[in-house]
């Protein structure tokens, strides 16, 4: 986040004008900037279902590629209630989740861990980074094919795949991190008594958090594009497999419906992730004027 | 043992110290440098912009090590980074995302102390420092005056022997760092340890110092040192009125003047 302050208009306030006063009309000025952004970001929403909806009901698109939202929803609906052909939605969306999140998990200890170590060993990082540079230089989707001839249609495959999405970003981020971290904090907690290990545990990593969570942010999008390719690619379960099989049968619709789903996981992650991150970082600033 | 505890705190003798510059050159920062600072003693250290008075301290702590000549500390070769030493940086150096009090804590903490024995003793510091009140505010919630006197507590708690300050109050505003220098000198005499005071304002070094460094424009070496002979304890406020210290200002700035004439000159060229 930003420290973007919010701009409230102030009106002309006579002299003699309280605190108070001013106060309850920033508040107001504050409440109606809120509903009119509220206001605008549900027109935009209705506006564009409804055009898709009439522009298929009127075949100016074709529904059998785009679909329409009323037909998407009822998928919705078909699938939470009766379940899919491939068995209960639920089940399938468990499978991708914990993919993922175990991907994402390993992934990014790995990449903290690694990134903070050759961040603070010079000699490493010159040694490795070349490696790393080559390896990285490798679209990870194209890995997907040998994760699972070698590691087969379950689990596995699909965790290797979101693990090497996920760690080279949040590689990046600490290692970056690290190198960026105060030169006088550093000095400062070695003469205050630091040792190597404390150094790296109560100044460097702390300093770096803030690169670290940043490629978190993305990184668990990284990790649902792990699994999913890797679904896609061979699997007997998951959220990839679904649109397989609808793509397959020429399901727009059920199409459709499995990419709002997932669209619903990945904002639910971000919010969670921005939930814990401002938790562990309120020692930072916050801004002046706060908005919801 | 005996002797030991006589020697004097800090001995520099004929250091000299350079480095690489990115582009592989070989820059000379300090030269013959020589200098005692006897315990107990408050010692500052002025000089040009640049000149290299920040080098002189990193020697001390065993950051950086000298490329010819001797650092000595209590009488014994520095070798690494001596626990008896604090320092007090120039920029802001404590840990955003800790606490005041978690601040304060971290060097006892560092050195294996008990938690317990940590905060009680970070508590005291935080009270003697006025800041009592503002244990659970975080850094950025501080003034910079306060942030300071964070710092020092920080590097007093570990009751340091000798104290290091590179130009620690030039952030500050002039009101402020009166009254961080009064607070600094009340902190010293009870502490009695000695001090050496980097910095580039000569009424500053007057009116907290012993002894003051005159050095020479880069590579910096001593160009001569002045015994400041007024009365402690001090009342830093009023002290620059006084017709001795006037007189040493301007017998010392005589000195420093062509030094910083000369540093000027050079960046010009």
């Amino acid at each position: 986040m930003t420290d973007a302050t919010v701009n409230i208009p102030t009106a002309a306030f006579r002299p003699g004008t309280s605190d108070a006063e001013i106060e309850a009309a920033a508040a107001k000025a504050a409440a109606h900037r809120r509903h009119t952004v509220t206001f605008w970001r549900l027109g935009i929403l209705v506006v564009f279902l409804a055009l898709w909806e009439i522009a298929g009901r009127t075949a100016w698109i074709d529904p059998f590629f785009y679909a329409m939202p009323s037909t998407i929803a009822g998928r919705l609906y078909e699938w939470i209630t009766e379940g899919t052909s491939e068995g209960p939605l639920w089940y399938h969306l468990y499978v991708t989740m914990e993919e993922s999140v175990l991907g994402f998990v390993t992934g990014s200890v790995a990449g903290i861990i690694i990134g903070v170590a050759l961040g603070r060993n010079r000699m490493a990082a010159d040694i490795f980074s070349i490696y790393i540079k080559v390896i990285n230089s490798i679209p990870r989707v194209v890995l997907a094919p040998i994760f699972i001839m070698i590691l087969g249609l379950g689990l596995a495959s699909k965790v290797a795949l979101a693990f090497v999405m996920v760690f080279f970003v949040v590689f990046h981020n600490a290692f970056q991190g690290v190198r960026e971290a105060d030169r006088a904090m550093i000095a400062n907690a070695r003469i205050l008594g630091a040792s190597d290990w404390q150094l790296t545990r109560s100044v460097i990593v702390p300093s770096a958090m803030s690169w670290i969570f940043a490629s978190l942010h993305v990184s668990f999008g990284f990790a649902i594009i792990g699994a999913i390719v890797g679904e896609f690619v061979g699997s007997r379960y998951g959220i990839g497999l679904l649109i397989n099989i609808a793509k397959g049968s020429f399901d727009a619709a059920g199409m459709y419906a499995a990419i709002v789903i997932v669209m619903v996981v990945a904002l639910a992650a971000e919010y969670l992730m921005t939930m814990v991150e401002s938790r562990l970082a309120k020692w930072r600033p916050q801004p002046l004027h706060e908005t919801q | 043992m005996a002797a030991e505890n006589t020697a004097p705190a800090i001995e520099l003798i004929n250091v000299s110290r350079r480095f690489l510059s990115p582009t592989g050159k070989s820059l000379t920062a300090i030269r013959d440098f020589t200098m005692t600072v006897e315990r107990g003693e408050f010692v500052a250290v002025v000089g040009p912009t640049g000149c290299g008075k920040s080098t002189t301290l990193n020697l001390v702590t065993g950051l950086a090590s000298p490329s010819a000549g001797e650092v000595r500390v209590m009488g014994a070769p520095v070798k690494g980074i001596d626990p008896r030493i604090g320092f007090v940086f120039q920029t802001d150096a404590l840990f955003p995302w800790r606490t005041v009090i978690e601040n304060v804590m971290a060097g006892p903490l560092f050195r294996g102390k008990p938690k317990a024995q940590a905060q009680a003793s970070a508590r005291d510091w935080l009270a003697r420092v006025g800041l009592a009140r503002f244990e659970q505010h975080y850094p950025h919630q501080l003034s910079g005056g306060m942030r300071k006197r964070v710092a020092l507590a920080q590097t007093f708690i570990n009751g340091p022997e000798i104290l290091l300050m590179d130009e620690p109050f030039s952030a500050l505003d002039v009101q402020t760092r009166v009254l961080m220098h009064e607070e600094l000198l009340r902190l010293w005499s009870e502490a009695k340890a000695s001090v050496v005071f980097v910095t580039h304002d000569l009424e500053e070094a007057i009116a907290l110092a012993d002894k003051v460094y005159v050095l020479t424009a880069g590579p910096a070496t001593v160009k001569s040192v002045y015994t400041i002979d007024l009365p402690r304890p001090r009342v830093v406020a009023e002290i620059r009125y006084e017709q001795r210290f006037i007189d040493y200002s301007r017998t010392i700035w005589a000195d420093l003047k062509e030094e910083v004439e000369t540093s000027y000159a050079r960046a010009a060229a």
